[in-house]
């Protein structure tokens, strides 16, 4: 036996010795099974900040399939319990699902009836440990999540992240979607360094339309109508159908835009 | 009893004049329990029971028997009360798996027709026992107001007025006096209230504890404990009536 035969089986295992014959693994012609690898239709922008009274949250109203905008009016904020509100980038079906599973929580914890209310932080703390277990078994939920609310006895304003690789983190302001690269700077302007602490709640919702503005420039997976809630002690406000104004007599000298000339 | 010592009453088979006593005898658990009664009125369903204290250490208004089941469903039991919480865990359990297969909230009379069910199921093996507690399912969906009286062994009859228990003949007395095609349900509490007060032994008067819920118009089809308020001014209202017909029989007397 030559030495080039012998290193045809090196660092492989020896199959008569781990999948004896007769062995499943053997005889298996089943296909090898597949997870998901992409979202398939997603949202992508949700923007959620801070201020003096409360939490405010935005999400457009577009679901994209690739590139085409394919639904203009999917409402990407879900309203859990009485003080938070869930809002969703990434797969919307997944979401979808998720939302089934704050619906069966919020009954569950309703059934007790013990006065005690699920919280910002406890439902942050659940779709982390449901996201993470699903990372884990190589089938994750596809999305990026803001819990935003007024948690526990104090209402303090709470806003934190979580996503499909199990990551979590909390800040005064957090986007997803390209709002993580085109408008976070702007909200971490408006909140940093405590500023969110005397920010009016006029303030933040001129900066939510800021925000919202660049978007629609800028980010081709967003839309002009969206939706805002806003989180404080007295309760949800629950805004739809909202749009910023917008100019577009700059477009033709755009390379890119309308029909092209070149 | 002609039963005792045939034999036909120590397992669930019938006897040979076509009885089965177990399932009998699981009724007398309920007769002496405390007395519990339902009411469906025009825009919702009240529920009502009555609880002994049994202690004073007992901390008052949190050991509850009347459950919620999903958002629109209140199952009040009586009899055995571990009994009783067992069918409200089964209750939960069938709403769950509705949930899941359908999207959608588990009609009132799907939910009756499961827990009749699975009640009758306790009634046809010789391994178990059946359920000593008598079953009020109030829901309020799509349909209206519907209230079910699940018995121990497992038939299910819908109501307009139900009562067990200790007090439930005096209670259906009562309550066959109400018109539930006008009555609403703030109306009913009062009612209801005025009943279970109208059952009580003035001889062996204890100290008792009135739970009531509520679902329909009233409460955004949401099964909910009857506001406080609302409830002391009920057992005001019926402690007044329980004692104005006690002067009036003094001064008959």
């Amino acid at each position: 036996m030559s030495f080039l035969e012998l290193t045809e089986v090196w660092g492989k295992p020896q199959k008569d010795i781990f999948f004896p014959s007769g062995s499943e693994v053997e005889e298996s012609t089943d296909a090898p099974i597949q997870r998901t690898v992409q979202p398939i239709v997603t949202g992508s922008s949700v923007l959620a900040l801070k201020f003096a009274d409360g939490v405010m949250i935005a999400a457009d109203n577009l679901a994209s399939y690739g590139s085409l905008a394919r639904f203009y009016d999917v409402e990407r904020l879900t309203k859990v319990g009485d003080n938070t509100i869930v809002g969703a980038g990434g797969d919307i079906s997944d979401y979808q699902q998720i939302q089934r599973l704050l619906e069966k929580l919020e009954i569950k914890e309703g059934n007790y009836g013990d006065g005690y209310a699920l919280q910002p932080s406890y439902i942050h703390e659940y779709l982390s440990k449901v996201l993470y277990a699903r990372r884990n078994k190589l089938d994750p939920y596809w999305n990026q999540l803001i819990v935003a609310g007024v948690d526990g006895e104090n209402k303090e304003p709470y806003v934190a992240f979580a996503d499909l690789r199990g990551t979590t983190y909390s800040a005064p302001a957090i986007a997803t979607g390209f709002a993580m690269h085109l408008a976070l700077p702007m909200l971490r302007k408006a909140t940093d360094d405590d500023r969110w602490k005397t920010l009016s709640k006029e303030s933040a919702r001129a900066t939510i339309d800021e925000c919202m503005r660049v978007l629609f420039y800028r980010d081709a997976r967003s839309l002009n109508k969206f939706s805002v809630a806003t989180i404080t002690p007295e309760g949800i406000e629950f805004q739809t159908d909202q749009s910023v104004s917008s100019k577009w007599a700059f477009a033709e000298k755009q390379y890119g835009y309308g029909t092209q000339t070149v | 009893m002609s039963s005792i010592g045939t034999g036909y009453d120590l397992g669930l088979f019938f006897s040979p004049d076509g009885r089965l006593f177990q399932a009998e005898y699981a009724y007398k658990a309920v007769e002496n329990a405390s007395t519990c009664i339902g009411i469906k009125c025009e825009d919702g369903v009240i529920l009502a029971l009555e609880k002994v204290v049994t202690s004073k250490l007992l901390k008052p208004r949190v050991n509850n028997r009347i459950g919620s089941v999903d958002r629109h469903i209140g199952i009040a039991t009586t009899g055995f009360i571990p009994d009783g919480q067992h069918i409200v865990k089964r209750a939960r359990d069938e709403a769950t798996s509705w949930r899941d297969n359908y999207g959608s909230p588990i009609p009132g009379t799907v939910i009756a027709d499961r827990l009749g069910n699975y009640v009758q199921l306790f009634t046809c093996y010789s391994s178990v026992r059946p359920f000593g507690v008598m079953s009020f399912v109030a829901t309020y969906d799509s349909e209206g107001p519907h209230l079910y009286m699940v018995e121990p062994n497992g038939v299910y009859w819908g109501y307009n007025g139900a009562a067990a228990g200790k007090g439930r003949q005096v209670a259906r007395n009562e309550l066959e006096k109400l018109n539930f095609s006008s009555l609403k349900m703030k109306d009913a509490v009062k009612e209801a209230a005025r009943i279970l007060y109208a059952t009580h032994d003035e001889e062996n008067n204890k100290e008792h504890e009135i739970e009531m819920t509520w679902v329909g118009v009233e409460t955004n089809g949401i099964h909910t404990p009857v506001p406080d308020e609302l409830l002391q001014e009920a057992e005001a209202y019926a402690r007044r009536i329980a004692d104005g017909e006690e002067e009036d029989i003094a001064m008959q007397e």
